[in-house]
Formats: structure tokens, C-alpha cells, sequence
């Protein structure tokens, strides 16, 4: 370092909770190196009461978000890929340091990250009338179901720092759930930085809220808080802990997705978005 | 109050049922023999022995998911969508055909009026063998993202005593037309339907094995939902035994769906029609003695209303026909079981005891028996635990609200969330407070109604999946969209 070349401002990685970015109530940080082994930062070693404080802020938020129209909850969504898609260069070089892949392959996971984004986007005012509709029921009634979201829901993030990021939450708040998720454990960095982009893409704070540390040690809170309502385990590769976090989320009948193979590179289906679904169904007589 | 006149009695004869003294085991399309303890149903109006049924142990219920997956592999998966709809389709006629003798036999194992079972019990049951008879060869159309979707295995079935068999033709109808084969275990105390539904399976020639029955108490139950063999677990019960399932079966490849305990606000909004929110409020917690997953019970009245309301209900309970169940005027007939009776008192102790103000109308209880009175409790706080906990008798809790929004707080403040009532004249005003109600069924001006086109299921600890409807027949299939 010649003493003529400037010092770079490096970025202090936080949580991301109630549309802030405080540090772990907890003081703890842990080392993230980069590919090649390198000091990239120190990540916040989120705590049980920062999982308790980011489900606090995740109900809060939910009513709001839920109430929204779907059309607007739509544009929200789609306000996140055009943020990222004008950020894609940090991502990008931010994925080649996390995962030592070359810049194509960082570009094509950004690509998929934004097409994924639109995607969700999209099926915002249209799930309903895919997966609800008119019943025809045997009498004078007006009969109509409708999903609905389940509400606060604890997702397990893969490992993959963008891709993986994107693929899990984009599918429970697109439909009107608000979440606390548990970041890539390998990748946490790129997590907070996404939370950049949705604290400057109208996603009402509190809506997604993003902690990093180990998911053994985060995931059994959300797993056994009672005021969650899902809990996504994607990212869990232990098939023990998984059998574990499901065993918690019984206490209160948490809706569960396993963890199972899946290409992210892939469109995927609706199940993403149903797993975390109520079906409302209203009826109503008809008559003079 | 006295009643304003007398009804001569018209009983329904019994004898259209043709009972058995002993029952077994329904495995493989024969009745077998059970290796545990068998079991005495009982009337519940008259505490008379009905008869003696086999119970399965460990190896019965193996022996019958046995029965399941060979069925399954060697010709209920295999057949065409068309054909299997064609058994579905004769098993509903067969119901139809057998519907008096059904009903009858419902109402002396279950207790329920006579009415409801002829009424609604029995031919809601027909029709959802009828309505998912249709859906067997239109698979490719029920799960959403294209491609035809394939059965699960072999169901594993747990259901309640409540309906017992409105349950079952929950569970076995949309099973079958997927393509599944299932193991079903009825409640102990209200067998003797499923097993005559066997019957009707040997009389429309099902292929041996699709449907068994396996009867016994809740070790037989653990040992259809923990059953290694078992692709998909469906029960219907109690919160409590839901999530002793849910955590059977975690880590495993079983697909779930839970049926479970509710504690439904019924609200009246200052504007409804009081005449029919007040025969409403009857039928929602009356309706089958308040043994209805769904019963509204907690009546949120609006209290510029509150006293018109009460006074009008206290009028109509009085007017309730209390007494034998196979008598066709029989609006409230037996609690299904002493343990259940005890349950009820339990909880109806509790009320009294925080508080709250009881009152009944005057009733002659029969000497003989399972019986409980039609119960009000007014003055009751959301803390009360006749507030919180669902107790699936005749009782009904009643609290007020000043605006909707209050409403809507109240109704929501539960772990449960399987159906709301809603009984208001303003359109806007009802479909606003449908939108904020965390339950899976609303009914507006109207309650407890029932139908297979119309998904039926719970919001947070009610449960999870949905019955009836397209949404009902996804439970039973692996589709697209996972």
C-alpha cells in the first residue's frame, strides 16, 4: 500500500429489522472470509432476541402489507428487481467474492435473481384466481374462495447468496405475508445488502427482515415462536435439525416446508407461494 | 318460560337397522378378526351396549396398510381415472339407497337428532362421493401448472365422532378419486357407520384392499399416522392430538392435513336481521349438541342490540326440543359419551366459577344417559376460559362490541381459526369484516353450511390443508406446483 493510495470506506454488515439496520442486540459479530479465504468483514451474530425482536417488527408490519391490493403489493415486488437490476454490478462482484465463481456465472445469478423478482411480481393479482374462485355449492348462496396469507412466516435461506436469497422470500411477501428470515450462513453478506434494496424500493419496514448467524442456533426460535405462522426450511441441510425445527413448529401448528432438492436456475411452480396460504371461503345467501 | 305447546312423539323405527352383535375388522374387502381388546359402542341416549368391535393392534393396522399398498399397486393405480369415478359414482347411489337405515344407525351410535342425520349427515355424504366421483378422471385439471398429477399411496385416515360418517366421506372420497387407497380408523365410540359403509363397499364390488377399516381407540389411531408405510396422513380431532401427529410425522415423507378444534365468533352487527341472526345463533352452536368443529361458539353481539338479542335468544332456547334422538322433533339430543358430558361440565364449572352468568332454559334431562341442557353465559370476558377453549358442547359464550373494529379484534383473539359468522344487513359492512377475519370459513347471514364443492378448513391452530372443493382432491395428489 503505497502511502499515496486512498483507503477504501468499507461497509459495516448489520441486520436488517423493522426497516433498520441495527447491529445484533446481543454485540456478538463473527468472521466472514471471502473465496479465497481472505478478512472480508465482521457479520452480526444475530441473537434469540433479535429473532424475537424481527418477529415483533414482522407482525407489525403484516396487517398493512396484507391489506394492501395485490396490484400494489405487485408493483412493490417489481420495485425490487428494478433496485437490484441498478445495483447489479455490487452483486455481482460481491457473489465472485462470496463464492469465487466466475463473472458470468455472477451475472447469469443476478440475471435469474431480477427475472425471478418480476416473475413473483407478476403473480401478485393473479394467484387468486388460479388457486380460488366460485363454488358451486348445492343451494341459494354465493360461495367464493380466496387465499390468503398465512402471516408471519420464518424462512431458512439456502446457501446461495442472491439466488437462493431471492427464491425464498420473494414467493411469502409477494402474496401478502411479512417474514424473518435466517441468512445464507456461508454467504450472510450479501443478504444485508439485498436489505439495501428493499429499504429503498417502497417495501414497507418490517415486511422482510433479515438476520445473519448460525441457522442452528437461529433457526429453533423461529421454529418454536409462537407468533410465527410458517416456516420455510430450505435451507436446512441437516435432515435431523430439519426433523427438529418441524417438531417446534407443532407447538402451534406452524405450516412447514421441507427441505428438498430443487434447481433455483429453474421457473419455479406455485407451491413456494401456496405452502404459505390460507383459503378463506365465504358464503352468502342469495334471495329478494 | 314454559314450552308453548307439546309435540306428540314421532319416533323413527330402529328397526331398519339390521345390527350385528360383534363387528371386526375391515381388511383386504373382508371383516377379520382384532388382536386388541374389542370394544362395546354405546347409545349415548340410553347407555345400551349397540355391539361388541374388533379393535386393531400394531400388526392389524400393518396388515391392513398392507392391504392398502397392494390394492394400490396392483389395480386402484392402474385403472383409469373414468373407471374408478364409476365405483365412486356407485358407492354414492349405494349410500342414497341406504340412507334411512344410515341415518338411523348414525343417530343410535352418535346421539345426534334423527333429523340431522337424515338431513344433512347422510345425504352430504352422498354427495361427496358424487361430487369427487366426477373429479377422478379430470386430474390434470385440479392442480394447477399443467401435467397430470399422480396419487399419493396409501392414506392413512384418523376421524372423528361427531359426524362419523360425514367424516369419512370426507376422507375416503377425494383419496379415492385421486387414486390413493386408504386405512381408516373411526372414532371408538361411533364405529358402527364406517363399518356398514364397508358393506357398501363389498356391495359395490370396490377391489379388495382400496378401503379398510380399522377400528380402536387412540393407540390404534398412532399407529396408522406413524405407520412407516403410510404415504399421507389426514386426521380430524382435537387441537392437542393434531399436533401429536404433526410431530409423528416430522422429518418423514408423509403429506399432512389437520382438521382441528375452533372457537368461532359469531357476530351480530346492530344493523342484522335479528329474526334469522337469532335462528342463526341457534344453529350455530346448537346445531349437532355444539359437537361442530366450526359451532359458532362465541356470540359477539353489538351492544346497542345486546339486550333485544338475548331476550329473543332466551325466547327461541326456550323452545328447543331436548330428548330422544330418533324422534323426528328432536332439535337436542344426546352428548356422545360420559367422558365427553364430563368434558362440558368441567368447562361449564370454570365459567361459573370466573364469573360469568349462566343460564339454561327449563329442560327435563332424560334419566338415562348423556345429556346437557342448552347453556348461555353472559357477562363472559375474553380471558374466561369459556372464552378460550373450545368445549364442543351446547354451550355458548356471549361478549360485546361497540364498533367493527372491536369485532373484528375480539373474533381474531384466538389460537384458533377455523370458521366466523357474520350477521349484518350492509353489504359492505359484512364483506369488510369478512376480509379481516382470520378463519378459514365465514358465513355471512347464515352459518353451518356445508357442501363438497365448498373448501372447508382452518387458519393457524385449527389446522392446515382444506377438504371438499378442487382444494380438498390436492391433498391427495402430488402435482405441479410443489
Amino acid at each position: 500500500m503505497s502511502p499515496t493510495s486512498r483507503a477504501e470506506v468499507r461497509k459495516t454488515y448489520k441486520l436488517y429489522v423493522g426497516g433498520a439496520f441495527p447491529r445484533s442486540e446481543s454485540g456478538r459479530s463473527y468472521v466472514v472470509n471471502d473465496a479465497k479465504g481472505r478478512f472480508w468483514a465482521n457479520a452480526s451474530h444475530a441473537s434469540r432476541k433479535d429473532v424475537r425482536d424481527a418477529v415483533v417488527a414482522a407482525r407489525k408490519a403484516f396487517d398493512g402489507w396484507a391489506g394492501r391490493t395485490a396490484y400494489n403489493r405487485g408493483q412493490v415486488v417489481y420495485r425490487i428487481a428494478e433496485v437490484l437490476e441498478g445495483r447489479r454490478e455490487q452483486f455481482e462482484s460481491e457473489i465472485r467474492a462470496a463464492e469465487g465463481v466466475t463473472a458470468a456465472r455472477a451475472r447469469a445469478a443476478v440475471d435469474a435473481a431480477v427475472d425471478r423478482l418480476v416473475w413473483y411480481a407478476g403473480w401478485a393479482d393473479k394467484l387468486s384466481q388460479v388457486v380460488g374462485g366460485a363454488n358451486p355449492v348445492a343451494g341459494p348462496f354465493l360461495n367464493h374462495s380466496a387465499p390468503d396469507p398465512s402471516g408471519v412466516i420464518g424462512v431458512v435461506a439456502p446457501d446461495g447468496p442472491l439466488l437462493g436469497l431471492v427464491s425464498v422470500v420473494a414467493p411469502v411477501i409477494t402474496t401478502g405475508n411479512t417474514c424473518v428470515v435466517v441468512a445464507s450462513e456461508p454467504h450472510p453478506l450479501t443478504a444485508v445488502t439485498l436489505g439495501e434494496v428493499m429499504a429503498t424500493a417502497d417495501v414497507p419496514g418490517g415486511v422482510v427482515n433479515l438476520l445473519t448467524g448460525p441457522r442452528a442456533e437461529l433457526a429453533p426460535w423461529l421454529a418454536s415462536h409462537m407468533d410465527v405462522n410458517g416456516l420455510d426450511l430450505t435451507g436446512v441441510a441437516d435432515p435431523e435439525l430439519a426433523r427438529n425445527l418441524e417438531i417446534e413448529a407443532a407447538q402451534n401448528l406452524k405450516r412447514v416446508r421441507r427441505p428438498a432438492d430443487e434447481d433455483l436456475l429453474a421457473t419455479p411452480g406455485l407451491g413456494r407461494m401456496t405452502t404459505f396460504l390460507e383459503t378463506k371461503t365465504v358464503w352468502h345467501p342469495v334471495g329478494r | 318460560m314454559s314450552t308453548p305447546f307439546e309435540y306428540a312423539p314421532a319416533p323413527e323405527s330402529r328397526s331398519v337397522v339390521d345390527l350385528r352383535p360383534t363387528y371386526g375388522l375391515f381388511v383386504g374387502g373382508e371383516f377379520v378378526d382384532g388382536h386388541a381388546d374389542p370394544l362395546k359402542s354405546v347409545n349415548p341416549a340410553t347407555e345400551e351396549v349397540l355391539a361388541e368391535v374388533a379393535t386393531a393392534d400394531a400388526d392389524d393396522v400393518d396388515a391392513a396398510v398392507r392391504a392398502a399398498r397392494r390394492a394400490y399397486q396392483r389395480t386402484w393405480s392402474r385403472m383409469s381415472g373414468s373407471e374408478r369415478g364409476k365405483y365412486l359414482f356407485r358407492i354414492a347411489r349405494l349410500i342414497q339407497e341406504r340412507s334411512r337405515e344410515l341415518a338411523v344407525l348414525e343417530t343410535l351410535d352418535n346421539g345426534k337428532p334423527i333429523k340431522e342425520a337424515r338431513d344433512v349427515d347422510v345425504p352430504t355424504a352422498a354427495a361427496h362421493f358424487f361430487y369427487y366421483a366426477g373429479w377422478a378422471d379430470k386430474l390434470e385439471y385440479a392442480v394447477a401448472g399443467g401435467g397430470t398429477p399422480q396419487p399419493l399411496g396409501v392414506a392413512g385416515q384418523v376421524i372423528p365422532w361427531n359426524f362419523p360418517f360425514l367424516m369419512l366421506a370426507w376422507k375416503v372420497a377425494p383419496a379415492l378419486a385421486a387414486g390413493n387407497t386408504v386405512v381408516l380408523k373411526p372414532a371408538e365410540t361411533t364405529p358402527l357407520s364406517a363399518l356398514l359403509f364397508a358393506e357398501i363397499c363389498q356391495q359395490a364390488d370396490l377391489p379388495p384392499g382400496v378401503v379398510n377399516i380399522v377400528t380402536g381407540a387412540g393407540a390404534t389411531g398412532q399407529a396408522v399416522v406413524s405407520h412407516a408405510d403410510v404415504d399421507k396422513v389426514a386426521f380430524t380431532g382435537s387441537t392437542d392430538v393434531g399436533r401429536s401427529i404433526a410431530r409423528a410425522v416430522a422429518g418423514s415423507d408423509k403429506r399432512l392435513t389437520l382438521e382441528l378444534g375452533g372457537k368461532a365468533a359469531n357476530i351480530v352487527y346492530d344493523d342484522a336481521p335479528l329474526d334469522e341472526a337469532v335462528e342463526g345463533i341457534v344453529n350455530g352452536i346448537f346445531f349437532n349438541q355444539g359437537h361442530v368443529c366450526c359451532a359458532g361458539s362465541r356470540l359477539l353481539v353489538q351492544e346497542s342490540v345486546a339486550e333485544e338479542v338475548l331476550e329473543r335468544l332466551r325466547r327461541r332456547m326456550g323452545t328447543l326440543r331436548l330428548g330422544d334422538p330418533l324422534d323426528k322433533n328432536t332439535d337436542v339430543g344426546a352428548i356422545n359419551s360420559s367422558a365427553q358430558l364430563a368434558r362440558i361440565r368441567e368447562l361449564v364449572e370454570a365459567g361459573e366459577a370466573e364469573g360469568a352468568e349462566r343460564w339454561s332454559p327449563p329442560c327435563d334431562l332424560p334419566e338415562r344417559g348423556y345429556w346437557f341442557a342448552p347453556t348461555l353465559f353472559t357477562g363472559v370476558s375474553q380471558a374466561h376460559r369459556i372464552a378460550r377453549e373450545e368445549i364442543f358442547g351446547p354451550v355458548l359464550s356471549v361478549l360485546t362490541f361497540r364498533t367493527p373494529a372491536e369485532a373484528v379484534e375480539k373474533a381474531n383473539n384466538t389460537p384458533y381459526g377455523l370458521s366466523a359468522g357474520i350477521w349484518s344487513d350492509k353489504g359492505s359492512r359484512a364483506l369488510w369484516t369478512a376480509e379481516r377475519l382470520r378463519a378459514g370459513v365465514v358465513w355471512t347471514n347464515t352459518f353451518n353450511k356445508f357442501d363438497p364443492a365448498s373448501p372447508f378448513g382452518g387458519y393457524k391452530e385449527s389446522g392446515y390443508g382444506r377438504e371438499g372443493g378442487r382444494h380438498g382432491l390436492e391433498a391427495y395428489l402430488k402435482g405441479a406446483d410443489q
